[in-house]
């Protein structure tokens, strides 16, 4: 299924003479309307006009976080503030908050594109959709709320938290697709198992989550749990919010919506292109936004870029599950890690819950990591040796993974605090 | 079935386009809008070879033609009404029309242009009036009629169209676009360029707005009539003593 077949599946040569076409009049745009890329521009000697070609983009200077918080709150809107019909802000995951503006347009185009991921994901206009995203400054809210009124679906707009009766609304409005951050959703299946419902009784089908990272285990474990197909989709508020890209019933990378964003990977280091296949920074230049288009947006969001043909369908590039933020991603001992990819080797092991915590301290010179995980009540009060054996797999997979020796402790069920929006994964204490 | 990348164009040592890039599909209604001396008219005059100071690429039904000749273009089949109609004054209606198949004659010595002539007059009955009528006495709307019956005898695969409102009185205006339309219903490719923007985009599929040479918004015809941009520069309504008025 597909909500918007002409463009979803556009071949390449039409695809990249649309985004061209997009791309130059944006810069157009912004040289005209946005003081800060006009200066920027200038400084650089860089003229808009000489930019000719997709690859031309790289000449560009970048636009970070630091630009928009510089410009805090309208300094980059292209747009008079009577032209904007609505105003967010980021979620402010990493430091500042800063603030994006949509016109009437921006925000037909978004809910379309949302509609899109939603489409992909497997709700239609029959769906009860349960949105269990803040409604707040917060894109994601309203960015799937729009998007599934969209489509046509039956919105329930309960916004995020008191789980007890997102439960009971989901039994007694017979939701059949959840969206929400996939942290939550654990939660809310762990609640339901506690809470002794059998998930036969409810009509749940899908579930779209997004605005964090998570594992392809932790997908498994949703699924299982609350017996729906679980898709990722992905988007910022910086280039637009939810709707940037998600994924489609493969279940294997998700569709970026490239006649509208322009995406980059690059080495976050050396700033140059990653080599095609690998790990790099997302990079994104908005092509359609009216009120608050980007050039170049440093995401410092981490992925891969899928190159080959998905069976679905779609002839878009697919990235692939975000692994972690540039500035999430822990420098320890020298070496680079993620927290995915502790997540990811916990919950392959038996035994262990699917929450945990890592701390990072600093004793003398060196650095100190210890992960906390929670573990099934069998195995917590079950005798100590089987307790050690556990601790014991869990370092020697984490230290196989990650190539340092990390300390393991295993903790009572629920003693971890629980989120309701995104999850606290790492506690830093380093003072560096 | 046109796509154009980084087109610049002008006159002499004047630039007036710079780096357009746009593209018509098949079966479309595209429309360009701009004020007046945007370059509109000189991006209609590169494509069809009628200017040749130009640089950038042209591709019509992916063969790059902005080497060719405006004759070979034509034949290619990609044809304009220009602007201000230019109609052969002295030469009578029919006169006219057989002009226009000389394109179709040069692919194939035995076409014969009478069926031609025959389906014009049934999509612009009034020509039929005026078969033997000299074109220069023609109202303006008959006129353009003529000038867009003129260029469907070459049978276009794109037709380009300037300004073909300029100077008609609005019920004419409306004939004309009703026309536009049933062109598109016929499996025709319309390129319009249009100051009466409401107009162009009340028909059109999509729309490029064009300002001091340059494209800066470009997207599907109603997005392009709700943005406030286009509304104030274009649609002629002044939002601000709107607002004041309220």
């Amino acid at each position: 299924m597909y909500w918007d077949p002409e463009n979803e599946c556009m071949n390449r040569e039409d695809l990249e003479q649309l985004q061209l076409e997009r791309l130059e009049a944006t810069l157009n745009r912004v040289y005209l309307n946005v003081p800060f890329y006009h200066r920027k521009f200038k400084e650089l000697d860089i003229d808009p006009d000489s930019i000719r070609s997709l690859a031309d983009i790289r000449r560009l200077p970048f636009t970070t976080k630091n630009d928009l918080r510089d410009n805090y709150p309208y300094g980059l809107f292209a747009v008079p503030l009577r032209e904007v019909v609505r105003i967010h802000a980021s979620s402010g995951t990493t430091g500042m908050s800063t603030v994006v503006g949509y016109t009437k347009n921006d925000i037909k185009t978004w809910s379309n594109l949302v509609a899109r991921v939603l489409t992909a994901g497997g709700v239609t206009k029959d769906d009860v959709v349960q949105i269990a995203f803040g409604y707040s400054l917060f894109t994601g809210g309203f960015g799937l709320h729009y998007g599934a009124e969209r489509v046509g679906a039956s919105v329930i707009p309960i916004s995020s938290g008191n789980t007890a009766r997102q439960i009971k609304i989901m039994q007694d409005f017979k939701t059949t697709a959840l969206v929400c951050t996939p942290s939550y959703a654990m939660l809310i299946a762990d609640t339901i198992h506690e809470m002794g419902i059998n998930i036969n009784s409810l009509s749940l089908k899908y579930g779209l989550f997004g605005a964090e990272p998570w594992s392809e285990t932790m997908r498994q474990e949703i699924q299982d749990k609350l017996k729906i197909i679980a898709t990722d989709n992905y988007g910022l508020s910086e280039v637009m919010g939810p709707g940037v890209a998600g994924e489609c019933m493969e279940r294997n990378g998700l569709h970026i919506n490239e006649d509208h964003f322009f995406v980059e990977l690059i080495n976050p280091e050396t700033l140059e292109p990653v080599l095609p296949g690998e790990v790099g920074e997302l990079v994104i230049t908005t092509l359609t936004k009216e009120a608050f288009p980007v050039i170049r947006f440093r995401t410092r969001d981490l992925t891969r870029l899928i190159p080959d043909p998905c069976p679905c369908g779609r002839k878009t590039l697919r990235m692939q599950r975000v692994m972690g933020r540039t500035d999430d991603m822990l420098i320890i001992r020298g070496v680079n890690v993620f927290p995915s990819q502790i997540e990811n080797v916990l919950m392959s092991i038996e035994g262990t819950e699917p929450h945990y915590q890592i701390v990072v301290d600093r004793k003398g010179a060196l650095d100190d990591v210890t992960v906390m995980v929670e573990v099934s009540e069998s195995i917590f009060f079950d005798e100590m040796k089987k307790q050690h054996e556990l601790i014991e797999t869990i370092k020697k997979r984490l230290s196989s993974e990650l190539n340092i020796s990390v300390n393991v402790k295993i903790v009572e069920k629920k003693s971890l605090e629980r989120s309701e929006g995104k999850a606290k994964r790492v506690i830093d204490n380093r003072k560096l | 079935m046109l796509r154009i990348k980084n087109l610049d164009a002008g006159y002499g040592k004047l630039k007036v386009l710079r780096r357009i890039s746009m593209h018509v599909s098949a079966g479309e209604i595209v429309t360009i809008i701009g004020a007046n001396g945007a370059g509109k008219t000189t991006l209609l005059g590169a494509i069809s070879g009628l200017l040749r100071n130009r640089t950038g690429e042209i591709l019509f039904e992916k063969k790059v033609i902005q080497h060719l000749s405006p004759e070979k273009i034509v034949f290619m089949g990609c044809s304009l009404v220009p602007e201000g109609r230019q109609v052969f004054s002295t030469m009578s209606v029919k006169e006219n029309l057989l002009l226009g198949a000389y394109v179709q004659h040069r692919r194939d010595r035995r076409h014969d242009a009478h069926q031609d002539l025959d389906r014009m007059y049934s999509l612009f009955p009034r020509l039929r009036e005026r078969e033997q009528q000299l074109a220069g006495t023609l109202s303006g709307g008959e006129q353009q009629m003529l000038a867009i019956a003129r260029a469907l005898m070459a049978k276009p695969k794109l037709i380009m169209m300037d300004e073909p409102s300029m100077g008609l009185a609005p019920l004419i205006v409306r004939d004309i676009f009703a026309i536009i339309r049933k062109l598109r219903e016929e499996g025709n490719t319309v390129l319009l360029v249009e100051q009466n923007a409401k107009v162009a985009l009340g028909i059109a599929d999509r729309g490029y707005v064009i300002e001091t040479g340059r494209i800066i918004l470009q997207g599907q015809a109603d997005d392009l009539l709700s943005n406030r941009d286009v509304q104030r520069a274009y649609l002629g309504r002044d939002l601000d003593a709107e607002v004041k008025l309220s």
